[in-house]
């Protein structure tokens, strides 16, 4: 090759020198499990369908969270957001409004029509699902969605069960639960009201089903003993929220008493309150912060007017009055009685105290074992009679709709594998990506989008929805709130922050690759990123 | 010589980025438009300083050198030539016979670059190729005290060169001795951490980019490896504009500062949110812009994680100098308004 003057030596390029054979330890590319997707109990991948709201494709946000959890819009409504509580910017300024961008999605879904597809092929097996609640309906979903025939039978008048017989319509108003439902039935499965199933095995065979998920809930109410004169007006709260649902609306009387901590006591209250009662008055055993039901439940019924009254029991009731007992806690925190008695008045009382299974219909199923009034199942929802699975309030658990759909999904996988003569092994999980994974420079501040909450007056006389929606607006700067702890978001720092050019963008979608040929292993990439998606591992040497 | 840069324009897309909670300081972001992510974020990048140089692991003079070249290519279409001083970034991207250097590049001797760079901007006006620009760049020993004298002919003449000096304070490629450029305190091989004033005395050194200023050139800017946004900003402002231009990097240096590789970036953005290197802007003699501290941060978190300053924090041992250095950061503060007053928001 001809030089110019004075050049002797072609130019070298230092791509010569493979500086790879530096390092000691490598960059690698990985999927840490955000903390929200870690604490819910339906499965949801949270992260997932967070990443493409915020860009704006709401259609597959909603497909991706379907995936999970069939009723966004119910969720969206009456989720405890166990993912909020887990979400690593309420370290930064607030927790990302998973819950409201849920109910926005699920809402749009139902405006848009959008539809769940038909299962591509057809298994040719026979699923019996008792219970048209959350996990009754979860685990139909997801058993049509892998190609099994599905038929609902629900011993009620209208499907939804706790939904729709335990939540007030101010908190889920029923045409988003007919909606959800209907979508459900519009992929093929059969749902069948008023249709009490007595005899199980009977019930299968005659329909000739080869497995069967009972999800039937626990609607029976306990009771306590307590004297009561022979006028006294004693309820139970799911009769009372029950009735809601009829005609006839109960009838409680101006000053209403209700005994109990927990959320349906709460509901029953609030419900009181917008059925005219002029005081409504919750007893409870302990304090504030111990009671079972939601902060934020609680601090609504406050601001509605809801009255509490702490640490008493009610040792008899009367016509237009009750006794209570002054109690104090001892250092375990358990209410001991004073001695100190006080009365007060009330037209009614209604007992939420808790709710027990129906279990008469489980009568005759050889291998089933209750325990403690519910039924046990094994790590595969399987109850002891083999081919059928149970879950929902009436198996051991935090009896919420969102653990009851998760209940749904995982019978519904593991229904599969056992009609397959398979046993499903659930992936393993991913480390956690914890707040110390992060690098938080990154992220702009952005306080939280407060949902409008439905002006006060207006809310205690009427049962109008009491939490209003996101708009588009403010539900795309929700979902963009998201750190998207431990997967990439293609932010580009990696592949702006290496010294040595090792690092490769694949193109949008595709994410990044490194250049062992380069990479020196700083460890820069993997400090700057800003959601703790690389880790660094020791090289074999 | 008029400053060309739309500055409406710069402000509308730093607005639309803060609408990004998710990524708002990030190189890129799949969901801004591919013109207001940074040049790095971009696949056609020039690489101006590509891979297989011989820098330390984690170093933030090539980063910085590739980060501001890679802008000026793009603000120039690639008609670029840089002028080096002798130092690290000459040493270790060119051992013969390889370069790491993407762009017509060249090299003198430690002291004279922008001497060097003048002589190519003449040469480039002679020949009429006034759409060929110049960079002079060189570490701050080549830059503050070999190549003062030429560097402050190449302001007061306001010769057509952007120079640019990646400041790592030391001589780091001859084993870490200690420059003008270098903080007190810190231990260097000539300021060791012994006897009576360990380290680099107080009441020493000089801050170049103010004795620029003193020129009254176009443009002085400051800039870190660890805000992209801004470091771009201001070499594309730069080469909108014609004359003599000097833009100061902070640098950090792995091996002279006695830090991990992995902290580079997160030294650089210490280094500013302890008001300990003001980020700032002036033109023709006047300071115009700031970068104000996002998070205040108190020296001590910049000093700890570098083993250069480690005498400072020896157990059971307060050092006075650690108030001497926050009061000088304090200064900082105050004297560019870095913080902004609560008060009057």
């Amino acid at each position: 090759m001809a030089h110019p003057f004075a050049i002797t030596l072609d130019v070298g390029s230092s791509l010569a020198n493979r500086t790879g054979s530096w390092r000691n330890v490598r960059p690698d590319y990985v999927h840490r499990l955000p903390p929200c997707n870690d604490a819910c109990p339906a499965g949801e991948d949270i992260q997932g369908w967070l990443a493409e709201a915020e860009a704006g494709d709401y259609e597959a946000a909603w497909r991706s969270l379907t995936r999970n959890n069939p009723l966004p819009a119910i969720m969206g409504r009456v989720c405890y957001h166990p993912c909020e509580g887990a979400c690593n910017r309420a370290r930064i300024d607030a927790t990302v409004g998973i819950n409201s961008v849920e109910r926005f999605l699920g809402d749009l879904a139902l405006e848009k029509g959008w539809r769940f597809a038909p299962p591509a092929q057809e298994s040719g097996k026979r699923v019996l699902v008792i219970g048209a609640g959350p996990s009754g309906l979860s685990a139909a979903y997801h058993l049509r969605r892998l190609g099994h025939a599905v038929t609902i039978r629900e011993a009620g008048p209208m499907v939804g069960g706790m939904m729709r017989f335990g939540i007030p319509k101010y908190r889920l108003p029923r045409e988003v639960i007919d909606g959800e439902v209907a979508r459900i039935a519009a992929m093929g499965v059969e749902i069948v009201c008023d249709a009490k199933v007595d005899n199980i095995a009977g019930a299968m065979k005659e329909g000739g089903f080869d497995a069967a998920f009972l999800a039937v809930g626990a609607h029976i109410a306990r009771r306590a003993y307590i004297p009561a004169g022979g006028a006294a007006k004693v309820l139970d709260a799911v009769s009372v929220l029950r009735s809601m649902e009829g005609e006839e609306k109960p009838l409680l009387g101006r000053r209403v008493v209700v005994y109990g901590g927990g959320n349906t006591a709460i509901d029953v209250a609030r419900t009181a309150k917008r059925l005219g009662a002029e005081e409504a008055l919750i007893v409870y055993r302990r304090t504030r912060d111990h009671m079972p039901a939601h902060d934020f439940e609680v601090e609504e019924a406050l601001e509605e007017g809801v009255m509490m009254k702490w640490l008493s029991t009610i040792k008899n009731v009367e016509a237009g009055s009750i006794t209570v007992e002054k109690m104090v806690l001892d250092e375990t925190g358990f209410p001991q009685p004073t001695g100190e008695f006080e009365t007060l008045e009330a037209d009614s009382v209604v007992l939420a105290l808790g709710q027990d299974v129906d279990l008469s219909l489980l009568d005759g199923v050889p291998g089933l074992r209750i325990e403690d009034g519910v039924v046990r199942v094994g790590p595969d929802m399987m109850t002891g009679a083999p081919g059928i699975f149970a879950g929902g309030d009436m198996v051991p658990s935090e009896r919420t709709v969102t653990v009851a759909v998760g209940h749904g999904k995982q019978a519904a996988r593991h229904i599969d594998a056992w009609l397959r003569g398979e046993i499903w092994a659930p992936p393993p999980r991913n480390e956690i990506a914890t707040f110390d994974k992060l690098n938080t420079w990154y992220y702009g501040e952005a306080p939280a989008t407060v949902r409008p909450v439905l002006d006060l007056v207006r809310r205690t006389s009427s049962f109008d929805e009491v939490v209003k929606g996101l708009d588009e607006t403010n539900a795309v700067f929700e979902a963009r709130r998201c750190l998207s702890c431990g997967n990439c978001f293609e932010c580009d720092n990696c592949y702006g922050v290496c010294p040595d050019n090792a690092v490769k963008k694949l193109g949008p979608g595709k994410g990044f690759a490194f250049d062992y040929e380069y990479c020196k292993g700083c460890g820069v990439c993997a400090q700057e990123c800003p959601c703790g998606a690389i880790a660094m591992v020791p090289e074999e040497l | 010589m008029a400053d060309t840069i739309d500055v409406a324009a710069t402000d509308e897309t730093s607005q639309k980025l803060r609408y990004y909670q998710k990524g708002t300081f990030t190189v890129g972001n799949r969901l801004v438009d591919a013109a207001a992510r940074t040049v790095q974020a971009s696949e056609e990048r020039s690489n101006a300083l590509t891979s297989g140089h011989r820098a330390c692991q984690g170093c933030g003079e090539a980063l910085g050198a590739r980060y501001a070249l890679d802008t000026a290519m793009r603000a120039t279409g690639g008609r670029l030539i840089a002028v080096n001083a002798t130092g690290c970034l000459e040493v270790f991207t060119t051992p013969y016979p390889e370069t790491s250097w993407q762009l017509p590049w060249m090299h003198s001797l430690f002291g004279n670059a922008a001497a060097v760079a003048t002589g190519v901007a003449a040469a480039l006006r002679v020949k009429g190729k006034s759409d060929v620009r110049v960079i002079a760049q060189g570490g701050d020993g080549g830059t503050t005290d070999i190549g003062f004298q030429c560097l402050s002919g190449m302001f007061e003449r306001n010769d057509d060169v952007l120079y640019i000096c990646y400041d790592n304070e030391g001589y780091m490629n001859t084993g870490v001795q200690r420059s003008s450029a270098t903080p007190p305190a810190a231990r260097t091989a000539t300021t060791p951490a012994v006897g009576e004033e360990p380290g680099n005395v107080f009441g020493t050194g000089k801050f170049v980019p103010r004795i620029a200023v003193a020129h009254r050139i176009p443009y002085v800017a400051t800039a870190t490896v660890a805000d992209l946004h801004d470091l771009e900003r201001k070499v594309t402002k730069a080469m909108a504009i014609r004359g003599a231009r000097y833009l100061q990097i902070d640098v950090p240096c792995p091996l002279g500062w006695g830090a991990a590789s992995h902290d580079t970036i997160r030294l650089a953005r210490l280094a500013v949110e302890t008001g300990f290197y003001p980020i700032f802007e002036a033109e023709h003699g006047r300071v115009t812009g700031v970068r104000k501290i996002r998070d205040p941060r108190p020296v001590a978190d910049y000093l700890r994680p570098q083993k250069r300053f480690a005498h400072l924090f020896r157990a059971g041992h307060e050092d006075p100098r650690v108030a001497r250095l926050q009061a000088m950061c304090d200064a900082n503060i105050e004297e560019y308004g870095l913080v902004d007053d609560e008060t009057t928001g």
